[in-house]
């Protein structure tokens, strides 16, 4: 098997209020067909073998859909090609090169150590809407209501998204409307997600401009980033939804 | 000790309704006082979770995760089975329950398997009301595809991410009840032990991963959704941070841990590549429905696969088994991967790998359809391979995936420790010695969503008055053990990365204690996996402290307790002298290689009971008694 070499600047922080500085590292002898994670893996246990602090990153399926790993690679949030960090690979790297490893930068996920950010506001804007209220037991057949093919399919695309908050971290406004939208497309498709459509948008949207999340200015590095494939068709659909609820509420429409 | 499963009596098919009919109800104004923790936010966990808190009981709900969403059933590829019969092929739940019995070869418990095929139907409903996509046809309806073991199509799906839809439809569920105020959410927190109080579970002590603070929870119940234990084998399908930690502290408080050896070997994974490799991906099963598996008939045969006439290539699941054909159930399909690469007829470097063929499949279909089926499979396999499965077969082998074994609990899902309840792949009850695809996501589910809000009422109804708080001396007591074990973590300070430990024991298991396992071996594992743990506790290296985040620490203290629960499994393999699913004793076969059980001697649970550290563990047995089916020998000839 061959190896690569490769010469490394990690972003390395001490906590949330540390200054945080890159570090410089030469990486040896790179087995070519790991991952970059992999790549990270051996750097740091090297650095324990040698008494240093490894540097944290997130990461747990390895296989691209839990989204928790989550780091800018050459300026790219989750790294080059498609997928999430897990699923880059050193072959896509030529051999000597030096690469660029930091955290997301986004006012709305503060750094927690080194390449890890904490993405909870994510989580705080699905909490306020991003769900069916369904209490379980009463629901009807899964057959009674036809859905056809093309609207399932565009539902399941746009719930792809497996919440990294890359989106986020390449859009030059943090916005996190791919996200948001995604979930609104997903939900606002479906025949059981009609109820609570209107609600649901105005709620999901004031949540995430309350977390600090800039606005779309249709720059699309979002899509271009994103691990799941996720269209910036779905902020489309998300600003009119959102436009319908707000409308809903001022004029105080029942919904 | 008597295991006691508390099986409802009456025929199979009245069990579950005269149970529910009978059960002790918990009235809404009472539910709102008592307290549930649930740890873990997979299907069981987030599904228990929010239903619980539908119901109006308080809940607490911790994950080691930075977002319950990120637990890994968000991995599971293929699908759910349920039997509903939408197809018109035959279908019913008395077919789904005997596939399942049949598929976990005899050694699972009848009665809560019957349960299981019977609310399956009823996770559909709900997933579909929650709005997970399902897979339509052009008119709307909810199309299906077969998995294995199984002849006819129950297998529901979303695309190639039917776990992570499902999961997605469990987190935004548990989401609602957390903006509600209902569910307590606690990310980032690794339960390190567990509280008992006069011998009932009553609490947890977790360390929050980011700030290494160490805190104790206290509640009425405890619900342990802490998913199964591949890791030991480092190398597996699962996710990094998967670990047995939760119910091996819970078998050390005294649950019993049933079945450790029973582990799925996954038929279709992405071969191993070298050392530095942190984990194996797994190629789902519902490749199978269209991918035809086959080696060269020659052994050591290095022409390229599409140089090799059909003639001079031997389809050997379709020969071995034709009435499954490519869909024998894995325990088999893994079984007869590793004999052909015994063979010397393997393919790829190092001979461990045999062929998934799409071409027929595309020549019938065309690649658009293959393409819609199973896009993201291919693209995965492209990317970490860097080859095309469009223009050559893919190389697969197998690789650890589910384990079947885990926490005895009888049909109330409640441990050996009263108050302790576990739920989905941290139990023992429902796969046998073999799980059928599609059956891990089904169960999950049965258990969160239609399981334990009726069968909780069974415990919470003898808590009345019984309140306990954290600052009991238990509490105290064992929050200052945790401490010590984190300490004594620290305080080896040697040179000795926490992976290189881990990734010795997973040699030692998975050489020993694999697809074929033998008494010398099982012998011979047992003591190289005492002298590894030894090893660590003098040579394990964790730099940092424990007062932030840590993640070598983290690691160690997963890995220091794999490296005990590593021993019970070969122990437990040992003492099994027979074959049965997943469980190959080499001694035990007939003359044409397949599992050979021993239904006089082992047609039983066994759950092993913790006595003391140095101990020997105590053996205690459930007998499982067949009253609908009858024990066969497992053919799908």
């Amino acid at each position: 098997m061959s190896t690569m070499h490769f010469h490394l600047r990690l972003w390395k922080q001490k906590s949330a209020t540390d200054q945080g500085e890159f570090i410089e590292i030469d990486a040896k002898e790179i087995p070519s067909e790991c991952s970059f994670l992999e790549m990270l893996d051996i750097v740091n246990n090297r650095l324990t073998r040698e008494g240093k602090e490894p540097v944290s990153f997130a990461s747990d399926c390895r296989e691209g859909i839990c989204g928790t790993c989550h780091m800018v690679i050459n300026g790219v949030p989750q790294g080059p090609g498609r997928g999430a960090a897990c699923q880059v690979y050193m072959r896509k790297f030529s051999n000597g090169q030096t690469i660029t490893v930091e955290p997301y930068r986004v006012g709305a996920f503060p750094i927690v150590k080194d390449l890890v950010v904490n993405r909870s506001a994510y989580d705080r804007i699905i909490r306020s809407g991003g769900f069916i209220s369904e209490h379980t037991g009463g629901a009807p057949d899964a057959s009674a209501t036809l859905i056809p093919k093309p609207v399932a399919d565009a539902a399941m695309d746009a719930a792809a998204c497996i919440g990294c908050g890359a989106c986020a971290a390449a859009c030059p406004n943090s916005s996190a409307m791919l996200f948001v939208g995604a979930k609104v497309t997903h939900l606002g498709l479906l025949p059981q997600g009609q109820a609570e459509r209107k609600k649901r948008a105005r709620s999901m949207v004031r949540t995430m401009q309350e977390e600090g999340f800039g606005n779309c200015s249709n720059y699309y590095a979002c899509e271009a980033v994103c691990p799941a494939g996720v269209k910036a068709d779905v902020i489309s659909m998300l600003n009119r939804e959102y436009i319908r609820g707000e409308l809903s509420e001022a004029v105080g429409a029942i919904d | 000790m008597i295991l006691d499963a508390k099986i409802p009596e009456g025929p199979l098919e009245k069990k579950w309704t005269s149970f529910k009919n009978n059960a002790k109800l918990i009235s809404p104004a009472n539910k709102r006082k008592f307290k549930v923790i649930v740890v873990g936010t997979g299907l069981a966990g987030s599904s228990a979770s929010a239903t619980l808190a539908e119901l109006g009981y308080q809940v607490e709900t911790f994950c080691f995760h930075d977002s319950p969403r990120r637990a890994h059933s968000i991995a599971a590829q293929g699908g759910i089975n349920a039997a509903k019969n939408y197809q018109n092929d035959g279908d019913s739940i008395w077919r789904l329950f005997y596939d399942t019995i049949k598929g976990g070869d005899f050694r699972a418990r009848e009665a809560n398997v019957y349960r299981l095929a019977e609310v399956s139907g009823n996770i559909i409903d709900q997933c579909v009301s929650q709005g997970v996509p399902f897979a339509r046809e052009y008119g709307g309806q909810l199309t299906n595809r077969s998995f294995g073991g199984a002849q006819v199509s129950r297998t529901f799906y979303a695309k190639g991410q039917t776990g992570q839809q499902l999961l997605l439809g469990a987190y935004s569920a548990l989401s609602a009840q957390i903006g509600l105020g209902r569910v307590t959410m606690h990310e980032n927190s690794e339960m390190l032990d567990l509280v008992l109080v006069d011998g009932h579970a009553k609490g947890i002590v977790v360390r929050n991963l980011i700030t290494g603070e160490i805190s104790t929870h206290a509640a009425d119940t405890v619900l342990l959704c802490t998913g199964g234990y591949s890791n030991v084998y480092y190398l597996s399908t699962n996710a990094r941070g998967s670990n047995v930690t939760a119910t091996w502290r819970a078998f050390k408080r005294g649950a019993a841990f049933a079945n450790p050896c029973y582990t799925q070997i996954h038929p279709t994974c992405i071969p191993v590549a070298g050392d530095y490799q942190s984990k194996l991906t797994l190629m789902s099963e519902s490749l199978r429905n269209d991918g035809r598996v086959w080696v060269p008939k020659k052994k050591g045969d290095s022409r390229l696969p599409q140089e090799i006439p059909e003639e001079e290539r031997d389809y050997y699941l379709e020969r071995k088994y034709p009435s499954y054909g490519n869909l024998a159930p894995r325990d088999i399909a893994s079984r007869s991967a590793k004999e052909v690469c015994d063979e010397g007829r393997g393919v790829g470097p190092g001979g461990l790998g045999v062929y998934l063929d799409f071409s027929a499949a595309i020549g019938r279909l065309g690649e658009k359809t293959i393409r819609e089926r199973y896009g993201n499979l291919f693209e995965m396999y492209a990317n970490i391979t860097g080859e095309s499965a469009y223009e050559r077969p893919m190389r697969i082998y197998p690789a650890v995936h589910y384990t079947m074994g885990g926490l005895w609990v009888d049909y109330n899902l409640m441990s050996t420790i009263p108050g302790l309840h576990v739920l989905g792949e941290a139990n023992f009850s429902d796969h046998g010695a073999n799980r059928l695809g599609a059956s891990a996501l089904m169960q999950g589910l049965a258990d969160g969503y239609f399981v334990i809000p009726n069968t909780l009422g069974e415990y919470l109804s003898t808590q009345f008055g019984k309140k306990v708080s954290t600052d009991m001396p238990e509490f105290k007591k064992t929050e200052t053990e945790v401490r010590a074990r984190v300490e004594k973590l620290l305080a080896v300070k040697g040179t000795v990365p926490v992976d290189e430990f881990h990734r010795l024991l997973g040699l030692i298991i998975w050489n020993e204690c694999g697809m074929a396992r033998s008494e010398a071996g099982l012998k011979k594992a047992i003591s190289d996996v005492r002298a590894l743990r030894e090893r660590f506790w003098k040579e394990v290296a964790i730099p940092g402290t424990g007062v932030e985040l840590n993640q070598s620490l983290e690691r160690a203290g997963r890995v220091a307790d794999f490296l005990e629960f590593g021993e019970l499994m070969c122990v437990d393999a040992l003492t099994r002298e027979e074959s049965c699913g997943g469980h190959f004793r080499v001694e035990h076969q007939t003359a044409d290689g397949e599992a050979l059980r021993h239904d006089d001697k082992f047609a039983e649970v066994y759950a092993w009971m913790f006595k003391g550290e140095g101990n020997d563990p105590e053996l205690v047995r459930e007998e499982l008694k067949y009253e609908a089916v009858h024990l066969a020998t497992r053919s799908y000839k």
